[in-house]
């Protein structure tokens, strides 16, 4: 005789299928993703990264365990959204910072500007960024120092000094010798010390600068130098649809535009090699892959995505040129993320038949 | 020629076990509990008394208004009870219970032949009211009063839907492979009532048989086969319309406003029955299947069916049941009964065993915007189900759209929050449909 | 210490400056209202909980005073205190108001009340009664979701544990907004003195209330055969209470003992129906 149930249990709306995506996954994924700019951080400027990482990740986990906790919230640690705020604010602080710094800047991130305003899902900022703006306004020189101690990182600051034309004086006192620094001192540079502007190209371009740059042995912050591999982490991510194209498209191509246009037009001999140093430095790649593309804080519909884009990458340009900081990337998406809401009201999706 | 809808989703379509199997004819049961509501609009009066003796294909419930349908004794036998039987729609309802004597003999000078092109519009469309005929993908509207749309709609094609986008399902399918005819004299009937010229059959390309069979069949008939992508939910009446002739349905208003009219394959071989034999709706093709169900078939059963006995007749479960669906899984009915019975509308019955049914409570939004990229209407369905959850379904209506969704189900699908998106926008539905009635009658 | 001098100053004279435009704006551009509809509003008890009709009490404040027809006593939480001094502000006359408060008409708690199966949707009631009829057995019954307890304004309504709402008789204002959210309009509003109350809201044959639920009302009329007074009829297998003549005329209700059910049960507000003191109750 055949078995016939008397009655079914589960009492639900349909649809009563669905796909396999979750939050866990989706975090682990981009966790995963990130552990290969942080390895190639190590080969770099050695354990000091990792300590740095990993510090960073401790105390987001803890610090979100004990703010549920305290909150009488359900404890989520093992979503893995914590642990992607500790990478990304550990590989966006330069790699020789005293390891408190960090470590309070992570546990104010996910305190503060994630679980105070609400959980995951109900922030307005970055958690990362605005971590990292806080301990960047808390400590400022801490964050801008340093590269030279580290040899593998610092293939400039070796070939500065046998390029014979700086003295190590004037090494020294370049206090954050990233590219971008050098850049926007280079007119200082030649009037205290004696030589022409084009001396400090040449040495660009002789050195193979920009390939340093994209591989990643240039100077930066830990996780911000390899723009290969965060390209091909994000085209992994693009591929898995857990990030979409418009964000890293719309802000990467709004700066280098803006960039060739301005450089263009005050009569620069090198505009696009300029543009392209621009975009492969100051950390845009892991802006425009991994922070700007954090759902929460963006906008829903692509129309959306793109003139957040468009923002960022102006915002941050013009942070560049004209304004005191050599990273923009930081401020221009906090300041796009609080333009988001606005952003969801003005370009919402054409809906079918209207 | 392949049309492609954007939005949407694409589950496994799970056909495999029922695609191939041909529709089998299930022994009559001993009871029918036939309800009187199983159309959209008012339900329907019944006209027989306990004891009384009915055939085949008698009239046992009559429209309260012209715009419901009737209800056809499904065999013959006697009326035991009029009492409140488990409905799969409505929940429970009136139902006229009638214990068969096993003739399954039709009523006396019901049946007869006719030739649609002898008859005029109105003449079929009294026929096919008469007959009880609805729309038999799901919806259950009365099929007299679509195929009759208002004068000043101006209507110039015909869309037939052989697409069954639903996983699981095959009841069109088979349809289409085993009475092709029948749905083109359909098809042709219901062309010559609306007075189109232009027709097209839409099939999606998981099913390439029947693509071919129709193809064959249709050739010097003026109804035009399209292949359309398998995608979740091309079978639903505003994508077919994009996809075949490239119309948007306008905000609020009705396939009829862009010229078209879309009728289901199984709708209209009903149709062709009822015109050329008089026969009314009494049976329908329903898929039996799910993942422990023993042997998964499709077959023709009667209305007022117990589920219970189609599982039986389909050799009872093999596991236990998290959830039984009349319908397919994604827009389907979840059922508290298994006493429910087979109506008008009823496609298909689904099990889903319980370790397939992995239920996560659902977290907040985290605005991935995957709802918005799947959903077919270019709706915010994130936006709604917070706008839902804080209860402020006046704005969801007012400024995002909730009364354009159709509860396809796509954006759940792919949500990863497990958010239950569409309970949410039905919630808002309710709500503010609440407030309109308490505003009309004048309740506070 | 001058520039600190000359700051003050100018910052004065900068307040000054606004502190004139601003009442000279304030003169020229006013809006004429008339007084009174300050005055009501001011002796409205501010729920904005729409009892009235109104969508909040400065838009009843200004219908009242402004329009004619508008009768001063629509206030129901204000009850009869304030709908008198309305009537006086506006010079209308106002006719005593009849308090009610909530009742909520089931029994059927988790003990007493079959579910037919695990309910796993937004926890609402209107949600769960969109789904094929709910998750409970009988189809008039209450859901115990808290529609209602969220929706009410004066935190008068408790969710028990035991799965059905419990209005607290002080604080319940009668305004109605529980009765209008609940999907299966199980709350009704009655004066609160009425001695006996019916608990049940179900309009099945017995046979089928009994399969689900042990607490519910069979229909079968003794209460309504026995009462003295008239006052109970047999609504479609229902007993319906009329308020006004159990109110009026009885003092010891007979219909208490005769109910086999107990689904008529003494009208004490505050407590899930069944767990009322045992004492008064004479089996």
């Amino acid at each position: 005789m055949p078995q016939v149930q008397e009655k079914s249990d589960l009492i639900s709306s349909p649809p009563h299928i669905k796909s396999g995506d979750s939050v866990k996954s989706i975090m682990w994924t981009v966790a995963a993703v990130l552990m290969f700019p942080a390895a190639f951080s190590v080969y770099i400027f050695g354990l000091q990264a990792t300590l740095v990482t990993g510090v960073c990740v401790i105390s987001g986990i803890a610090a979100e365990f004990l703010c549920q906790i305290l909150m009488r919230r359900k404890i989520k640690v093992l979503d893995g959204s914590s642990v992607i705020t500790g990478l990304l604010l550990g590989m966006s602080v330069p790699p020789h910072i005293p390891l408190w710094i960090p470590a309070l800047g992570t546990v104010f991130a996910v305190v503060v500007f994630k679980e105070f305003f609400g959980g995951l899902g109900a922030n307005i900022f970055n958690p990362a960024l605005a971590g990292r703006a806080f301990i960047m306004l808390l400590q400022p020189l801490e964050m801008s120092s340093n590269w030279h101690l580290f040899p593998n990182g610092s293939v400039i600051a070796n070939k500065l000094v046998t390029a014979g034309n700086f003295t190590s004086e004037a090494f020294l006192s370049i206090t954050g010798a990233t590219p971008l620094t050098i850049l926007k001192n280079g007119e200082k540079f030649a009037l205290d010390y004696n030589f022409s502007i084009e001396n400090i190209y040449d040495f660009f371009i002789t050195n193979n600068i920009l390939q340093s740059l994209i591989i990643g042995n240039a100077g930066g912050c830990i996780g911000e130098t390899s723009a290969l591999l965060i390209f091909a982490g994000g085209l992994f991510l693009m591929w898995r649809k857990i990030i979409s194209w418009h964000i890293p498209v719309s802000f990467i191509g709004t700066m280098a535009l803006a960039a060739y246009i301005y450089y263009y037009n005050t009569g620069n001999p090198l505009p696009g090699f300029l543009t392209l140093i621009h975009v492969f430095s100051g950390g845009l790649f892991l802006g425009a892959f991994f922070m700007a593309t954090d759902t929460v804080t963006t906008p829903l519909s692509a129309r959306g995505l793109i003139v957040f884009g468009i923002g960022c990458g102006l915002i941050t340009f013009l942070i560049r040129i004209i304004g005191g900081y050599t990273e923009g990337v930081m401020f221009a998406i906090l300041f796009m993320n609080a333009m988001v809401p606005l952003i969801d009201r003005l370009f919402k999706p054409k809906v079918f038949g209207v | 020629m392949f049309r492609k809808i954007k939005g949407g989703v694409h589950p496994h379509d799970e056909k495999q076990s029922t695609e191939d199997k041909k529709i089998e004819f299930m022994p009559i049961p001993q009871k029918l509990f036939v309800p009187v509501h199983q159309h959209i609009g008012q339900a329907s009066i019944p006209v027989v008394a306990v004891g009384d003796m009915v055939k085949k294909g008698q009239l046992i419930a009559e429209t309260a208004d012209g715009r419901g349908t009737p209800v056809h004794a499904p065999t013959s036998g006697k009326v035991t009870e009029l009492g409140n039987y488990p409905n799969p729609i409505y929940g429970s309802s009136l139902c006229v219970v009638i214990e068969s004597d096993g003739l399954d003999e039709w009523q006396e000078n019901l049946l007869t032949t006719r030739n649609y092109e002898n008859l005029t519009p109105e003449e079929m469309i009294d026929i096919i009211f008469k007959n009880g005929i609805v729309g038999m993908g799901g919806a259950a509207f009365p099929t007299h009063i679509k195929l009759a749309p208002p004068k000043d709609r101006h209507i110039d094609t015909l869309i037939v839907n052989g697409a069954e986008c639903e996983p699981y399902l095959t009841s069109d399918h088979r349809t289409m492979m085993e009475y092709p005819d029948d749905v083109i004299k359909g098809t042709l009937i219901a062309m010559k009532i609306l007075g189109v010229s232009k027709c097209y059959l839409g099939i999606e390309i998981n099913k390439p048989k029947a693509i071919a069979l129709m193809l064959e069949k249709c050739k010097g008939t003026p109804i035009e086969v399209v292949e359309l992508e398998t995608r979740y939910p091309q079978g639903a009446e505003k994508m077919m319309i994009l996809a075949i002739t490239g119309k948007e349905v306008p905000s609020g208003k009705l396939p009829m406003d862009v010229g078209c009219v879309v009728q289901n394959v199984g709708s209209l071989k009903a149709v062709a029955d009822a015109v050329e034999k008089n026969i009314p709706l009494i049976e329908r093709i329903v898929t039996v299947a799910g993942k422990t169900v023993k042997d998964p078939k499709n077959v023709m059963a009667k209305l007022g069916t117990p589920f219970s006995e189609l599982f039986k007749y389909c050799g009872g479960f093999t596991g236990k049941n998290g959830k039984l669906i009349m319908g397919g899984p994604m827009m389907g009915q979840a059922q508290v009964n298994i006493e429910a019975v087979i109506v008008k509308a009823t496609s298909g019955i689904v099990t889903i065993s319980e370790k397939d049914v992995d239920y996560v409570p659902e977290r907040a939004c985290i605005r991935c915007g995957r709802c918005i990229e799947a959903c077919t209407m270019h709706l915010m369905p994130s936006t709604l189900s917070i706008l839902s959850e804080k209860g402020q379904h006046q704005t969801a209506q007012t400024d995002y759209n909730l009364m354009d969704c159709v509860e396809c189900g796509c954006c759940y699908y792919v949500c990863p929050s497990r958010r239950n998106i569409v309970h949410y926008i039905r919630q808002s539905k309710a709500k503010n449909a609440m407030v309109r009635n308490a505003i009309k009658t004048g309740s506070k | 210490m001058l520039t600190a001098i000359y700051a003050i100053l100018v910052m004065i004279g900068l307040g000054m400056m606004f502190g004139l435009l601003i009442s000279f704006a304030n003169k020229k551009w006013s809006v004429e209202v008339d007084p009174r509809i300050h005055e009501v509003d001011e002796v409205l008890p501010k729920g904005q909980c729409g009892g009235c009709g109104y969508p909040g009490c400065m838009a009843y404040a200004e219908a009242v005073v402004m329009n004619p027809n508008v009768p001063p006593n629509l206030c129901t939480p204000g009850k009869d205190a304030v709908a008198k001094q309305v009537a006086e502000i506006t010079g209308k006359k106002a006719e005593a108001m009849e308090t009610v408060i909530a009742f909520v008409r089931c029994a059927g708690t988790y003990e007493k009340a079959i579910r037919t199966g695990e309910y796993k949707g937004v926890k609402d009631c209107v949600s769960a009664n969109i789904l094929v009829g709910g998750d409970k057995g009988c189809t008039y019954g209450c859901l115990g979701y808290g529609t209602c307890v969220k929706v009410c304004m004066f935190d008068a309504m408790k969710m028990s544990p035991e799965g059905i709402p419990v209005v607290n008789p002080d604080k319940c204002t009668g305004c109605g907004k529980c009765a209008t959210v609940c999907p299966r309009t199980i709350i009704t509003l009655t004066p609160p003195g009425v001695m006996v109350k019916v608990n049940c809201n179900s309009h099945d044959k017995g046979a089928i209330v009994r399969k689900h639920c042990k607490a519910g009302c069979i229909g079968c009329g003794m209460c309504s055969k026995d009462c003295p007074y008239g006052a109970i009829v047999i609504d479609n297998f229902l007993a319906v209470v009329d308020s006004k003549i159990c109110l009026e005329k009885c003092s010891d209700p007979v219909c208490l003992t005769r109910c086999p059910t107990k689904v008529i049960r003494p009208a004490i507000w505050g407590v899930v129906p069944g767990k009322e003191l045992r004492e008064e109750i004479k089996a």
